[in-house]
């Protein structure tokens, strides 16, 4: 057999991380293969360090025949940082921009796409009572870690974090206080049982999974920056296959839709706070 | 030229540093500069914009995926950490705080030693935090070069005490020879 000339000259590191998540597709049918490199090696790094095992094939082998394992490597690489009204400025455009063209509907369908635990569907779910249209929504909100799922449907946060979710809302436009959102109890707070009532928690894989229903407004916020350009075309194709005419997508302050070949079918409606509308007849 | 990329990194006083040393350089710098300047959550891109009217090398927020393209620095943006993937295009994070910051300077420096190696410029200036000290050490690992500010002249000294500790440093300077050296290390045909 020919020697390949091509190949780079890869680290050991990189070759054993590469293979790792090969493992993990072919052993357990998640693919993380189109996931930003740079991410993934540091939630491996970091794994590696506190497991005490010695190297990164090492971690293969486990990951291969203990599933337990495997589980905790499927929550360090699932994106589970988020907080209520993160960047208030984008949620006052959705008030300003998208309110207006949704209370045109009868009926919303509103999809979280890899919502994490939570917070970012509740902040929408007061965003909706307070526009006065949340009785006419249904929010379905999706994540492919059942764990992270579990917390979201729970809406149980730590109390610490309240100070700066309570700014958040202020800065968001908030109507009325925070605290009629929640319940304190002990070291937590409790999201209001009625905020829970219009959410469909339900276990979706942007990167193996197809379209979700004819949506007229999709949330997916920080979570593109972790896949590579090929994955966000393909992800964002997803959602444009899944958006009605019309249909608004929202994305991260950081992320675009310049690596996407369906670009021309978006026209911006705020492109700071990067809040797209599908085009009509495309 | 023996290098590709710079990186730099400050925490309190790091405006004024920053501009010490970036409108020294040329329009036509011929690597690509990230910068991580640790900023409230809540601040909205001025640094970006003040620093790019006061340089002639442009300046600007880094995007999601974008190509780090020689004569530009790229801030971390608040709120999200800043990494470099081994093709040269920049990834943005939302993951936890690193030594208490996002963007963190550790979370740039690992990455981007292990995309340029020895072609990397390692860079600590004046900070109140031990945040890129171990960064720059695995810099100076992987064989880069690394450069502090001389922590008596710098408006914190923390930053730069700490990334000193930490590993052997290869220049110890004030600002203003910072600038110059980076200006006589990034010539043509070098």
């Amino acid at each position: 057999m020919m020697k390949d000339t091509r190949v780079l000259n890869m680290d050991n590191e990189d070759i054993e991380i590469n293979l790792l998540v090969e493992g993990l597709f072919l052993k357990y049918g998640y693919d993380f293969r189109n996931y930003s490199k740079a991410h993934i090696k540091r939630r491996v790094l970091r794994r590696l360090s506190i497991s005490g095992l010695a190297s990164i094939s090492e971690m293969l082998y486990k990951a291969l025949y203990d599933r337990s394992f495997f589980e905790i490597l499927l929550l360090d690489f699932s994106i589970n940082v988020t907080e209520m009204f993160r960047d208030p400025n984008f949620y006052r455009a959705l008030r300003r921009e998208v309110i207006p063209i949704l209370k045109t509907y009868p009926f919303v369908k509103i999809w979280h796409a890899g919502c994490a635990t939570g917070e970012e569907v509740y902040s929408m779910a007061i965003l909706l009572k307070e526009e006065g249209l949340y009785d006419r929504c249904q929010i379905y909100a999706t994540d492919f870690n059942e764990v992270v799922l579990e917390k979201a449907k729970e809406g149980i946060y730590p109390i610490e974090s309240i100070k700066e979710y309570t700014y958040n809302y202020q800065q968001a436009g908030g109507t009325t206080s925070f605290s009629d959102y929640y319940m304190a109890k002990y070291n937590s707070v409790i999201v209001d049982p009625s905020l829970k009532e219009k959410i469909i928690f339900a276990d979706h894989n942007l990167v193996t999974d197809g379209i979700f229903g004819e949506m007229n407004i999709i949330l997916c916020r920080n979570v593109l920056i972790y896949f590579n350009k090929e994955l966000q075309n393909r992800v964002i194709s997803l959602f444009h296959e899944s958006l009605c005419h019309g249909g608004i997508l929202c994305l991260g302050s950081k992320e675009s839709l310049r690596f996407s070949s369906c670009e021309e079918k978006f026209k911006a409606i705020d492109l700071k706070q990067r809040v797209f509308q599908k085009k009509f007849g495309i | 030229m023996k290098y590709e990329a710079i990186v730099m990194g400050t925490s309190l006083g790091g405006m004024d540093a920053l501009r010490a040393i970036l409108t020294v350089l040329p329009k036509d710098f011929l690597v690509p500069i990230l910068v991580v300047q640790h900023l409230s959550a809540r601040s909205d891109g001025f640094l970006a914009k003040h620093l790019n009217h006061l340089c002639k090398i442009q300046v600007k927020e880094a995007d999601d995926k974008e190509w780090a393209s020689p004569g530009c620095v790229y801030l971390a943006p608040p709120n999200y950490h800043l990494m470099v993937e081994k093709d040269g295009t920049l990834t943005l994070s939302v993951d936890e705080k690193i030594n208490y910051a996002r963007p963190s300077i550790d979370v740039l420096f690992e990455s981007a030693a292990d995309t340029y190696r020895d072609k990397l410029i390692g860079i600590i200036l004046t900070g109140a935090n031990g945040d890129g000290a171990i960064g720059l050490r695995r810099i100076k690992e992987r064989g880069g070069l690394t450069i502090v500010q001389e922590p008596e002249t710098a408006e914190s000294p923390i930053m730069p005490n700490m990334a000193i500790k930490a590993s052997k440093v290869d220049h110890v300077l004030p600002l203003d020879d910072i600038g110059q050296l980076l200006n006589r290390l990034i010539r043509r045909g070098e």
